[in-house]
């Protein structure tokens, strides 16, 4: 009996980890059609990381059925310090237009150009001046570099980590560029020490964000007064654990219990070593006699 | 000390929890708390002496203030402040009891009764009619029901109409076409029926306005300012001929204006400092009448009795002003001369105007109402001046504090003993007030001692930091310093570098920062203040700058710059004078260091690369962050330094348009930087000092509400770090639109704007929290050390935060919003809200929580979280201008008191209005009005009590004995 339901638990678990561990080798469209843009070469070594493009469309948006989608490019440039700025590599988006005439941006992609020699000349200018290293973009994405540039910037010490680590918050509105938060994914304290970077490649993190609702204000009317009646009944004090019911009497009585037991423990140590503490203390034994002396007078 | 202050904490969530309001009593009022009353600077004056009963002035003023004074003491009969936009063009008195007022580019006509104010509808037995000019178009008003009667409009042949003549059957029209062709319509009184016109061209352009010097004839200047242009016109037909100035005076120097002063027959033109009174004969011939030396002013011209015209002018004297009333026609006797001692901070003198009076002895005397250079109005009268208002405090345009000066030790004693009777005394009224045994004498000398009491007043700094000086920068260029005690002017200073001059023309003061605070090492010199000034209205006029010594109002230095001034920046660096350091921006991206000495070069070589700031372009719709880059390439000046751009957000100008910017104050205290939540959670609040909260309008509901569907209007909010140029929150208000009013504090904006789609008003809060920190929870982290909180926090640390935000409907629009701040941040905050109705309102922020919620449960509501409610409450005990009001609000600032319940609010607009609040009442003090007496009292019965029963049993014990 016991040995039939091993077996069959035994079973189901298998099936459980074959469909947990089934591998669909469908070819995702989506994701194949951002391959590699302009022909360069997809570099093996991770200097790309794959980027999350996290955007927060309202959800009317996103269960439009008549977007159409086209394929956008836009240029990162970067100076040094106060230098002019050159081409540091491309972003490719997804624009999708909806069908009530606005755009957006979705899944967006970055490729970064390879430092050259000079480049990382100057970057290693700036990690020593302790300088500014600055990206720009264009405001508007259609007609680069549209109204004027957005320029970020990040002190160069900040980003070497491993190699150089870089995090860019895209901020949309439609597809006008409206700020990039650029910077180092991770802390960069004052005092910033002067480190070069083991490699020099960029590792890039690249988010895309569009505006939040505003929350409501909250309208009430009578149904409020209604619901009231079901809502109250329904919440009901949560249980408190027995420490935070009584811990105002638990601490005393430990306090109490701790007290006694260090008595108890002096009270015993006393005892034995009454004898050399009287040596050491020169106690005499008339003081031990005094005590019942005094007692005597006191009647 | 953090035993102390968890005390504190306890003790104030216990006040909080039980004390939603605090209100004051009626005998309260005054105690705290002034109240000042002002009307600006004068335009037009008009006296009303006819009668017997109450003599009195009324002014019309730039601050739009239509208002009554009383002649004998200076005081306010009745007053009304138009709104902003509604200009006071002319001012009148009809029927003789009712004052007439044309505003709005003459859109608005309105009648007060005079003796108390009342708008009134003008009813007349007689049948006048009322001419009003405005926007083009004449209309005649009849004086019975104020219904207009005709109109005209000359808007389309693009006349600007100078003049109206007014006779019997026929009104002339008279008015300019372009500056050179004249035109003259001749109208029908009845019916406004156009009877006739002629048009000449003046040989010459003109300059400035046209003046009438009577019934027909006019004067202007031409454009070289070198001829007197006269016109005459007669039955419509227009003549004129031209004079060179030179003819009339030989000394033709300078450049000549004529003075908008009334006179029959004649006129004043002023070159440089002198004026000369030209007569216009009937030929239309000038003739010159007479020449004034260092005139400061000529009134219009009063008609004494029948045909006989008096005319004022004063001439400056070194400290004295000289003043003449002359006859028109007998120019050689003087009516009237006097010379009077005028403070020379009040400037030169702006306008005079005259009235007469008979003497006891019948001949006829004059009084002169003078409007000084600051704003202030003086009524003289026999050499003296029998009152004098400063009305420059009208126009406040920035505010900073300082603190008084430390009380010198050693008292008398004589002056203790002296106070000791009245001190007994005082508190005996005191306990008769607390017991109710006070009779109503004894009520009144209470209230008079309480209002009295010197304490309050004292020029000294006090323990509890309540006396302070507020230093005001006026319109007019003039520094006030008043005492926070009881709203006195402690010094008053016309700045010489806000004066007009010949290198200065327009000089417009800017803003007011405190420029030394000594407090440690420097604390033998005197606190100073500097006051930012600018030579026109333009940004491209070069900057002056004035240092004031903020204890007896001495200018100490002034300097003209050579550059402008586009943004002041205070550096949270000083020198070693407690010197603050400050970097002055001008248009042409260079950055001036101040005060220039070698030490402040030295300090800001070293937190060079740590200086940023940001500029907000709002008509582009860009803001850039910079930072310092390296000494001026083009300038040779090691003060001068160039920056750069660090970021740049640039707002699509076709979806948004920047509407109102704010940031933390730089001076506020934040006491703690984690919140607990009901669950034993901690929150860490996002405190940096470097955010800016931006709101966005569309373009199209710029304007005003209703101008805009609901579709087409959104507001946008941004909370930006300005060193990085991160956004750190964005969130969009569909259906809505400013304007925007919004204050910034701890790690919270509240901002107001109208919902369109709800058609109200609302008010939203977002708090930012910063997750970074949030992992600091386990306690183990702390004992072993491990926690990041001690680690130092920079900008360009990629920052985690999350915000929790909520709207709430609110009444009232608002002129302005505050935060109430107290020297160490602990004690709660209330909002102070400057409403429609010229009142400040204090909200708790408990009611801007975007934690409450419907059903707070037991812990939510031990904690103070207040049940969701759609719209804030207006509880009218919180106001806390109680019954008065704050004529035309423009700001309110509030200081930290050095007691930590209080901060001080002081409300401006057109009046002034000073007071104490304690949002969490005064927990940490004792009331003015707590009785030492009674305690006093209550410790001698108790020890008395103890001695006797001690006694009693002593002698019971005893008796027992010797049972």
């Amino acid at each position: 009996m016991g040995a039939l339901h091993f077996r069959s638990f035994f079973a189901v678990a298998l099936l459980l980890t074959c469909a947990l561990g089934f591998q669909s080798d469908e070819l995702l469209l989506d994701d194949d059609e951002f391959g590699i843009e302009g022909g360069r070469s997809f570099d093996s070594d991770s200097r790309h990381q794959p980027s999350a493009a996290a955007t927060s469309t309202t959800s009317r948006k996103r269960f439009s059925d008549s977007a159409s989608d086209s394929k956008i490019q836009f240029p990162l440039q970067h100076a040094f310090g106060d230098s002019d700025f050159s081409d540091a590599g491309n972003f490719s988006a997804r624009l999708k237009t909806w069908s009530h005439g606005g755009q957006t941006l979705t899944k967006l992609r970055f490729k970064r150009d390879p430092l050259t020699d000079v480049e990382q000349k100057n970057f290693q200018e700036l990690l020593r001046g302790d300088d500014f290293y600055r990206i720009r973009l264009p405001s508007n994405v259609l007609s680069p570099p549209g109204r004027e540039y957005i320029i970020s910037s990040v002190k160069a010490r900040c980003l070497p980590g491993d190699g150089l680590e870089e995090h860019f918050v895209i901020h949309m509105e439609g597809v006008n560029v409206l700020a990039v938060n650029y910077g180092a994914p991770g802390a960069c304290p004052y005092p910033r020490q002067l480190k070069l970077p083991a490699k020099w490649s960029f590792k890039s993190y690249t988010v895309l964000k569009n505006s939040e609702q505003a929350p409501r204000a909250p309208i009430f009317a009578e149904d409020v007064l209604g619901g009231e009646g079901g809502v109250g009944e329904a919440v009901k004090p949560m249980e408190k654990s027995f420490w935070a019911k009584y811990w105002m009497y638990l601490i005393p009585l430990g306090l109490i219990v701790m007290n006694a037991v260090t008595q108890a423990m002096n009270m015993p140590d006393e005892q034995p070593g009454g004898q050399p503490g009287a040596q050491t203390q020169q106690q005499p034994g008339p003081a031990v006699q005094r005590g019942p002396g005094s007692g005597v007078r006191r009647r | 000390m953090a035993m102390v202050i968890r005390c504190f904490l306890t003790l104030l969530l216990f006040l909080v929890s039980t004390h939603l309001t605090s209100s004051l009593y009626e005998d309260q009022v005054g105690l705290m708390d002034w109240h000042q009353q002002y009307i600006g600077k004068v335009k037009h004056a008009l006296f009303h002496t006819q009668k017997t009963g109450r003599k009195r002035v009324l002014v019309s003023t730039e601050e739009n203030v239509v208002a009554s004074l009383d002649l004998r003491r200076g005081e306010i009969f009745w007053r009304h402040v138009l709104g902003t936009n509604d200009v006071v063009d002319g001012l009148d008195i009809a029927l003789g009891k009712y004052v007439i007022t044309l505003s709005s580019d003459g859109s608005i006509l309105r009648a007060w009764n005079l003796p108390d104010g009342q708008m009134k509808n003008l009813k007349a037995d007689k049948d006048d009619l009322i001419l009003v000019f405005g926007k083009g178009c004449l209309h005649a008003v009849s004086s019975i029901d104020g219904e207009v009667l005709w109109r005209q409009d000359f808007a389309g042949e693009s006349i600007e109409v100078g003049h109206i003549i007014q006779s019997t059957d026929e009104i002339y029209v008279a008015g300019f076409i372009g500056s050179s062709k004249f035109y003259v319509y001749g109208l029908n009184a009845k019916n406004g029926e156009l009877l006739k016109n002629d048009h000449t061209t003046l040989p010459s352009d003109t300059f400035g306005e046209l003046l009438s010097v009577s019934s027909d004839k006019f004067v202007v200047l031409d454009n070289m300012r070198s001829k007197i242009l006269t016109i005459k016109i007669k039955n419509g037909k227009i003549s004129y001929n031209q004079k060179p100035i030179s003819d009339l005076n030989k000394d033709s120097s300078g450049q000549a204006v004529i003075l908008p002063s009334r006179i029959p027959e004649l006129f004043a033109l002023r070159m440089n400092s002198r004026v000369l009174l030209i007569k216009v004969t009937n030929e239309g011939d000038l003739v010159l009448v007479d020449k004034i030396n260092n005139a400061a002013g000529v009134s219009d011209a009063l008609s004494i009795s029948e045909g006989q015209h008096a005319l004022a002018f004063a001439q400056h004297e070194d400290s004295k002003i000289r003043l003449l009333v002359k006859d028109i026609n007998n120019w050689n006797d003087d009516l009237l001369k006097e010379s009077i001692i005028i403070d020379n901070q009040r400037g030169n003198i702006d306008k005079i105007f005259i009235n007469n009076y008979l003497r006891t002895d019948r001949s006829y005397g004059f009084r002169a109402l003078i409007v000084m250079e600051d704003h202030s109005l003086l009524l003289v009268q026999q050499g003296e001046i029998v009152w004098s208002r400063e009305d420059g405090l009208a126009s406040v345009v920035d505010v900073t504090t300082s603190e008084l000066p430390v009380e010198k030790e050693g008292v008398s004693v004589a002056k203790v003993e002296q106070n000791l009777f009245e001190w007994l005394k005082g508190h005996v009224l005191k306990l008769k007030g607390t017991l109710m045994i006070a009779s109503p004498e004894d009520v009144v000398a209470i209230q008079a001692l309480r209002l009295r009491s010197s304490e309050k007043s004292k020029m000294t700094r006090d323990h509890n930091g309540f006396r302070k000086l507020l230093i005001i920068l006026t319109r007019a260029g003039k520094v006030f310093a008043l005492h926070t005690g009881d709203g006195r002017v402690v010094w008053s200073v016309l700045l010489h570098t806000l004066r007009k001059t010949e290198v200065c023309k327009d000089p417009v003061g800017l803003n007011i920062y405190q420029w030394q605070v000594p407090h440690h090492h420097a604390l033998d010199e005197n606190p100073s203040i500097l006051v930012v000034g600018r030579c026109g209205p333009s940004l491209a006029t070069p900057a002056v700058l004035s240092f004031i010594d903020a204890y007896n109002g001495k200018e100490l230095n002034s300097m003209s710059l050579t550059h402008t001034v586009a943004q002041v920046i205070p550096l949270p660096y000083t020198d070693s004078t407690e010197q603050r350091l400050h970097l002055i921006i001008d248009i042409n991206q260079h950055a001036y260091l101040y005060p220039r000495s070698p030490e402040a070069i030295d300090i800001l070589q070293r937190e060079f690369s740590n200086v940023y700031w940001y500029s907000v372009e709002a008509d582009d719709g860009v803001i850039r962050g910079h930072a310092l880059k390296g000494n001026c390439i083009h300038i040779i000046d090691e003060y001068c330094f160039d920056f750069r751009d660090l970021w740049s957000i640039v707002f699509p100008s076709e979806t948004e348009k920047i509407i109102a910017t704010v940031t933390r104050k730089s001076n506020e205290v934040v006491h703690t930087q984690a919140k607990v939540m009901t669950d034993y959670d901690v929150m860490y609040k996002y405190v940096s000092k470097n955010v800016l909260f931006v709101a966005n309008a569309a373009p199209k509901a710029r304007g005003e509400i209703g101008a805009a569907t609901p579709e087409e209007a959104w507001l946008v909010i941004y909370i930006i770090d300005t060193v990085t140029g991160r956004i750190l929150h964005r969130m969009t208000h569909h259906g809505c639109q400013g304007p925007v009013h919004a204050v910034f504090s701890e790690n919270w904006v509240v901002y107001h704007y109208f919902n369109l789609r709800a058609h109200r008003y609302e008010m939203s809060v977002v708090e930012v929290y910063d997750q970074s920190r949030g992992d600091n929870k386990d306690v183990w982290k702390f004992v072993l050390g491990k926690h990041n909180l001690t680690s130092p926090i920079s900008s360009y640390y990629r920052p985690e935060v999350t915000t929790k935000s909520q709207s709430y409907f609110f009444t009232h629009s608002v002129k302005a919003i505050e935060v109430t701040s107290t020297a160490k941040g602990i004690t709660s905050k209330q909002l102070l809200i400057g409403t429609i109705g010229d009142q400040v309102l204090a909200l708790d922020k408990r009611f801007l929580d975007p934690r409450r919620t419907l059903n707070p449960s037991q812990a939510e509501k031990e904690e103070g979280i207040i049940p969701l409610t759609d719209s804030l409450p207006i509880i009218s005990q919180t106001y806390i201008t109680h019954s008065l009001k704050v004529e035309g609000l423009q700001g309110i600032v509030t200081v930290p008191a050095k007691l930590e319940s209080t901060s001080l609010v002081f409300a401006y607009g057109v009046d002034l209005f000073f007071t104490q609040v304690a949002p969490s009442r005064t927990y940490d003090s004792l009331t003015e009005d707590f009785s030492y007496a009674l305690l006093l009292l209550t410790i001698v019965a108790l020890v008395a009590a103890i001695f006797v029963t001690w006694v009693l049993s002593e002698r019971k014990d005893l008796q027992e004995k010797w049972r």
